[in-house]
Parts: structure tokens; C-alpha cells; sequence
């Protein structure tokens, strides 16, 4: 622990480097080939708000898919943009959120000429990648910026047969979890610009909620792994991408499951797929991924990155030994010959378009009161319900409750999804946006 | 000069052989291969510096492992072999005529060239018309068998290093699936003797109970493995191994072994009170 210091003045200062940090966050720009790269220690959370507010300010529209994660939408209540929500496609099979496609951004930016920014997922949890490249030309055909949400994309910059990345295509930011797939500690973070975007402004912005304390912990640890995948990422996912490719094909030959891959691209709403992302589609054998997810844990020692209504989701990292690799397999196979049952019955859909209502700030911030969640069918939500991961909002701020999204809680609740979000610890009750004419019946 | 192997039996003890010659070095992709020459247990040969083989004692150790289960359930077939590159189990399975077919599956390709050349008393038999060998990972080999084999001998190394994943839940579940109804499925356990054994022994009954009715030990004295006292897993969907011993039929066969016989059978499943009470629920 006797690196845990703070910024006297050999250290610089993280609200204002100018000596060891900045030369670090050099470094940094150049390996992921940006402008400018900032070290971010309140996570990429705070990266993708910073993008959101830096590129937006109250009133002004943000173009995005609905399948962003919480930090996104928390930006816009913090920040009182209003979203524009594309819908991105859905694989109605494995139940899970594409890319957004070509023509819904093109139709989004000729609908709303006026809005700044055009925020994409890429890729999301599950590896899907949107037309990064093209999203980019248009949006700054139409003098918008690019801000791209890349927390599950930092190894793109470290290996050619990966997708393409953000800075690649000329986008104008992106927020680059290093901790995720990148090797640095928990927490840490990149957030990287690019073309026009002024790096002064955009300090000021990450100064606003970000700690004057910046761990040198997290910081000594985003500039090591910058270093040594600058150095060694090549080899470093050539050995991942061959660790998963293994896993998939032998994963595909046990039966009963789907690990999919680059066979789902389409040049649109799949328009890369990332491989090292090894997601799994369960239900075939009767078995929600949750489900799986639980037993692999709770049965085989084995802890992998989530499990929801469909599918489970491995990352498979460098520090996987083939062995785990053969465990895992080996695993899936006993699960599917001990555990499978009839999927009839088992929720097929994983995506529900929301109904907007009111900006996520204004529905935050209004009056509202607690209700049962069985109470709340048709009125207008005042907090995030999701599960933990993936973090994707079910309801964000502002957005109707449909008979739909209570069936889905209800189901995600039973399989054993840690939801959260609510006032309420248990997720039982939901804050609705107070309706003045209406009476309090649903009490 | 005086050259002397030394392996750490617990952190407190050590068991020293003298050698004469230290014939052979290499590290092959999975582990550390050595053999070395001795006065008293002749030529051995060590994985990662833990005793696999040695002339003089690996007697015990393979008779044990093949003729328990031979006599108990003497229609065995079809055999899987995983570990075991040095060939010791298979030179004793190659003596029953009634064998049709034996997969051997051991990771390292190289331990099995170097027993080969080194070792001949245990590797002479690989060569059988009835052996296939493969060199891939046991738990991947297994895992899409069914109902494919009467015997399963689990001849590997210490549950760290490359013989992990032969000690898991899943690799017993998959063992289970790939035996017939009345299969039978042969492991070796370590000793019981020492503390930090201990654990692992409990974690492995109960994996493999899990899945097998009859789950068995039984122990034999091998000099040169930790503690001198080994024991061995013996589990089957069918059989029991002492009431279901085909005595005569095994005597018939006058198989003529430097250390099994039926009354060894039935004593081997005999075990001390301190080991019991380990498996006591």
C-alpha cells in the first residue's frame, strides 16, 4: 500500500496534469491512436457521462439505442439531454439486443437534424458490433458527434482480426473500460477523444463529478496494462481468440447449446462480432442462462460473467488456462445431461421497446410516490429496473409500465436475476411519476 | 560424489533415493519429464519432481489398479486408460485375452516416447494390436462417450498440474456417462496419511459418490509414493468389489502377478478406523 499517495507535486495532479500524468496519458493516446487519452478512476461510468455531457447540454438531443447501460442514461439525468431511443434489432432467437442498423440512425438524424451527439454500443455485452464506420460518416455529415460506449471493446485496438474500433473510424470519443478486458484494476478506466473535441473542455467536464483524490493505485495500474498490451496484446488475444474459437466449436458439438459467433454477422445490426466474447444460448435445453449461470457457481466452482433470461456470457481473458477452458466445456455437458428439461414455458423475448413519456431528468426529478409493483401497470416510471449484469435498463426514467415489463421482472425475479435499481432494496415496490389528476387508487 | 532424488512427502518430511545416474532431463510443454537410476528402485521416472514410476515398486501400483477390478468384473471389454503414458496399466490389461480394445489418453506425448525408450518394462505393451493411444486432454476425451466403456482407469498425476481436471465433478459425471450399466471406474487417490491430503480425498469421495452407488478404497503399501501408504477409488454402478470377486474364475486364469492376489483383494478393502472416520457422514 505504499503506493497509495495522493497528488503532491511530483505526482501531478489528476484535475490538472501536467507532469507524470500527462506524460502517461501521451502514452496512452498513442496506443489507442487518439488524441488524447484521459485517465478516468470513478470508472467508465463516469467516462460515458463525461462523453454524454461534454457532447450535450440541457434540452439537447442525444441519439442512442434504448440497450445502453445505466451510466448513460443516469448522464442524461444528471445532465438533462433528452434521448432520442433507436430501436436496435432484435435476434428474436437467441433474444437478444442487436447493433443499431444503418437506416434507423439515418432515419433518427433526418427526423431530429438538430441533435449533437449519436451514442452507439459497440460492441454490447454480447460481442454484437453496430457499422461503426458508416454511423460515423453520417453523423458527421450532419455535423453531429460520435461517442461510443466501448467498455466492452478495449482489446479492438490491440489486434487486427478483432473489430474495428472507435478511434479507428474516426469516431470523436469513447469511453474504453481497461479493466474489463484489458487487464488494469477494477474501477479504472480510459476515456479517449479524437478530431475537434477540446481536451480542456472535456477536463472541466470529468472534473465536475470526478474525485480530486485520484487513486495512484488505479492509475499506475491503467498506465502498467497500457504497456503491456502496447507490448504483448497481439500475442495476448491471439491465444483468446483461439481459446474461444476451441471453446465454441466444442460448446456447438455437445448439443442443446448455442455458442454464437461470427456466422450471426449481417453487415448491418450485426456488423462485426467480437469472438473473444463467449456467449452461450441455454435455452434449448430448458434452462434459463440465469439458471446455468447459478449451477456452473453453485455446482462446478466455475464463475463466469453473467447469465440472463437466454444465454450465459464467458469472457475469457489471458489468464484462463486451457484446463479451465476443458472444465467449463466438460461443465456444459454434465448440465445439459443432468439438469435439461422441456423449454416450453420459458420466455422467449428479451428486448421490449420502451414507451417514452417524459425526459429521464423530468421523471427522476418530479413529484413522485412509491407503489407496488403489481400496482403499477400503465403509469409512468421514475427509476431504473434492470439486472445486474448486464446493467441494461428493463424501465428507465420517464418510460410507461406495460403489462409486458412487469411479466419480464416477474420472470427475471423467479429465474434468480439479481435486480436492482428501485428505492426499494427488495424491488418490490417501483416510484411512479405522481399523476395530479388522477386519483391515488393504486395505493 | 553422491547424487540423491528428494521428494517432499509433506513440508516436514522427505523421502531421499540415492541415484547413480541422472539419464534424462526435459521440459515438454506440460510438465518437467526426469528419470533417473537407482540402486534400490532401479530406473524411475518423475513428473514435475513427483515419483511416477519406479522399477522395483510399480508392481503394486499397476496390479492393483488392473487386477481389482479384472477380478471383480472379469466380461471387461472395452477399456479406457487416461494418464498412464508410461504403459504399466496396460501391460497388466494386455494380459487378459478377454480385452478387446484399450484407449489410452495421456496429455503429454513426450512422457510416453521417453517411457518408451527408457522405461521398457512398463512401456512394452503400448505396441499391442489392441491399444490405441491419443494424446489429448482426458476431460475433453471423455466427454462425448456414452455407455462406450466396462473400465475406466484414471492413472494420472496429482490433482495440480496437468492432471487437474481429472479430479473435478464434471469429469466423473462425464466418467459415468461414458461407462456401461455395469462399468466400473478405477482412480487413484494419494495418501491419506498427511493433513494437506486430506481434503482432497473427502472433496473426491464426495464427487465421485455423487454419481456411483458403490464407491469404494482400498489401499496398498507402495514404498516410493508419499507415506508408503496409497489408496485407490473403486467405483461401479453394479458391482461390489469383495461381495461380487470372481475368485476362481480370476485363479483359472493363472496370471502369474508379483503382488496381487484374491486375498489381497479382499484385505485391500479392509481400512484402518482413522481413514474410515474420513469418509464418515
Amino acid at each position: 500500500m505504499g503506493i497509495d499517495v495522493n497528488s503532491m507535486k511530483p505526482l501531478d495532479n489528476l484535475c490538472h496534469p501536467v507532469s507524470v500524468i500527462k506524460e502517461a496519458e501521451v502514452l496512452a493516446a498513442d496506443a489507442f491512436g487518439s488524441k488524447h487519452a484521459f485517465f478516468m478512476v470513478n470508472g467508465t461510468t463516469s467516462a460515458v457521462q463525461a462523453m454524454v455531457m461534454s457532447a450535450c447540454k440541457k434540452g439537447e438531443k442525444i441519439i442512442m439505442p434504448r440497450n445502453v447501460h445505466r451510466s448513460a442514461i443516469n448522464a442524461l439525468i444528471i445532465s438533462g439531454a433528452i434521448p432520442v431511443y433507436v430501436n436496435p434489432g432484435v435476434n428474436k432467437e437467441l433474444g437478444i439486443p442487436l447493433g443499431m442498423s444503418y437506416e434507423s440512425v439515418k432515419q433518427a438524424i433526418l427526423e431530429n437534424p438538430d441533435a449533437k451527439a449519436v451514442l452507439v454500443n459497440n460492441p454490447t455485452y454480447y460481442g454484437i458490433c453496430s457499422p461503426l464506420k458508416k454511423i460515423t460518416e453520417l453523423a458527421h455529415a450532419h455535423h453531429m458527434l460520435v461517442l461510443v460506449d466501448e467498455a466492452h471493446g478495449t482489446h479492438f485496438y490491440f489486434h487486427e482480426e478483432l473489430p474495428q474500433s472507435a478511434m479507428s473510424v474516426g469516431a470523436d470519443m469513447a469511453a474504453v473500460s481497461m479493466h474489463k478486458t484489458g487487464g488494469s484494476l477494477t474501477q479504472s478506466s480510459f476515456l479517449l477523444i479524437n478530431n475537434q473535441v477540446k481536451e480542456g473542455y472535456v477536463r472541466q467536464i470529468i472534473n465536475l463529478t470526478q474525485t480530486t483524490s485520484g487513486s495512484y493505485l488505479l492509475m499506475s495500474s491503467l498506465d502498467i496494462s497500457r504497456k503491456n498490451l502496447a507490448l504483448n496484446g497481439k500475442e495476448i488475444f491471439d491465444r483468446v481468440i483461439e481459446l474461444t474459437r476451441y471453446a465454441r466449436e466444442e460448446i456447438n458439438k455437445l448439443g442443446g447449446y448455442y455458442a454464437f459467433g461470427k456466422e450471426l454477422v449481417n453487415g448491418d445490426t450485426v456488423f462485426d462480432f467480437d469472438v473473444t466474447k463467449l456467449s452461450v444460448h441455454t435455452r434449448a435445453i430448458g434452462l434459463a442462462g440465469i439458471e446455468v449461470y447459478d449451477i456452473l457457481r453453485d455446482d462446478y466452482t466455475i464463475q463466469i460473467e453473467f447469465g440472463d433470461i437466454g444465454n450465459i456470457l464467458a469472457i475469457v481473458s489471458v489468464g484462463d488456462k486451457d484446463f479451465a477452458i476443458e472444465r467449463l466445456i466438460s461443465s456444459l455437458s454434465e448440465i445439459k445431461r443432468l439438469y435439461s428439461k422441456d423449454k416450453a414455458g420459458m420466455l422467449d423475448h428479451e428486448y421490449i421497446n420502451p414507451l417514452v413519456a417524459m425526459t429521464p431528468q423530468e421523471a427522476f426529478y418530479t413529484s413522485k410516490h412509491s407503489v407496488p409493483l403489481e400496482n403499477s401497470r400503465g403509469k409512468i416510471c421514475s427509476e431504473f429496473v434492470m439486472c445486474y449484469p448486464p446493467g441494461i435498463p428493463i424501465l428507465a426514467p420517464g418510460e410507461y409500465i406495460t403489462q409486458e415489463i412487469l411479466d419480464y421482472i416477474n420472470y427475471a425475479k423467479e429465474k434468480g436475476c439479481f435486480l436492482t435499481g428501485t428505492e426499494d432494496r427488495e424491488v418490490a415496490r417501483i416510484n411512479i411519476v405522481t399523476e395530479y389528476e388522477g386519483s391515488g387508487e393504486e395505493e | 560424489m553422491e547424487l540423491w532424488y528428494t521428494q517432499e512427502h509433506s513440508p516436514n518430511v522427505r523421502l531421499s533415493i540415492k541415484v547413480d545416474r541422472h539419464i534424462y532431463s526435459e521440459q515438454s510443454r506440460f510438465q518437467r519429464i526426469d528419470v533417473m537410476e537407482s540402486y534400490e528402485f532401479g530406473t524411475f521416472l518423475t513428473l514435475d519432481s513427483q515419483m511416477m514410476v519406479a522399477e522395483k515398486d510399480e508392481c503394486i501400483y499397476h496390479d492393483m489398479m488392473v487386477h481389482v477390478p479384472m477380478a471383480t468384473h472379469p466380461a471387461i471389454q472395452k477399456v479406457l486408460v487416461i494418464g498412464g503414458g508410461d504403459g504399466g496399466a496396460v501391460r497388466e490389461l494386455t494380459r487378459y485375452k478377454s480385452i478387446t480394445h484399450i484407449d489410452v489418453v495421456e496429455i503429454d506425448k513426450r512422457v510416453v516416447e521417453v517411457c518408451r525408450h527408457y522405461l521398457p518394462q512398463t512401456a512394452s505393451k503400448l505396441d499391442d494390436a489392441r491399444v490405441h493411444l491419443y494424446y489429448e486432454d482426458g476431460l475433453r476425451f471423455v466427454r462425448d462417450k456414452e455407455q462406450a466403456y466396462d473400465l475406466i482407469l484414471v492413472d494420472s498425476t496429482d490433482p495440480f498440474g496437468p492432471g487437474e481436471g481429472l479430479f473435478t465433478k464434471e469429469f466423473y459425471g462425464n466418467c459415468h456417462k461414458a461407462l456401461k450399466e455395469d462399468g466400473i471406474l478405477i482412480n487413484q487417490h494419494e495418501s491419506p496419511y498427511y493433513e494437506r491430503n486430506k481434503g482432497s480425498l473427502q472433496k473426491t469421495y464426495e464427487r465421485v459418490s455423487a454419481f456411483f452407488p458403490i464407491t469404494k478404497f482400498y489401499g496398498a503399501c507402495i514404498p516410493t509414493y508419499s507415506s508408503g501408504y496409497w489408496l485407490f477409488g473403486f467405483a461401479s454402478k453394479k458391482y461390489d468389489p469383495v461381495r461380487d470377486l470372481k475368485k476362481d474364475q480370476w485363479e483359472a486364469l493363472e496370471l502369474d502377478t508379483q503382488y496381487y492376489n484374491t486375498a489381497i483383494h479382499k484385505g485391500s478393502f479392509a481400512l484402518p478406523n482413522m481413514i474410515k472416520k474420513l469418509f464418515d457422514k
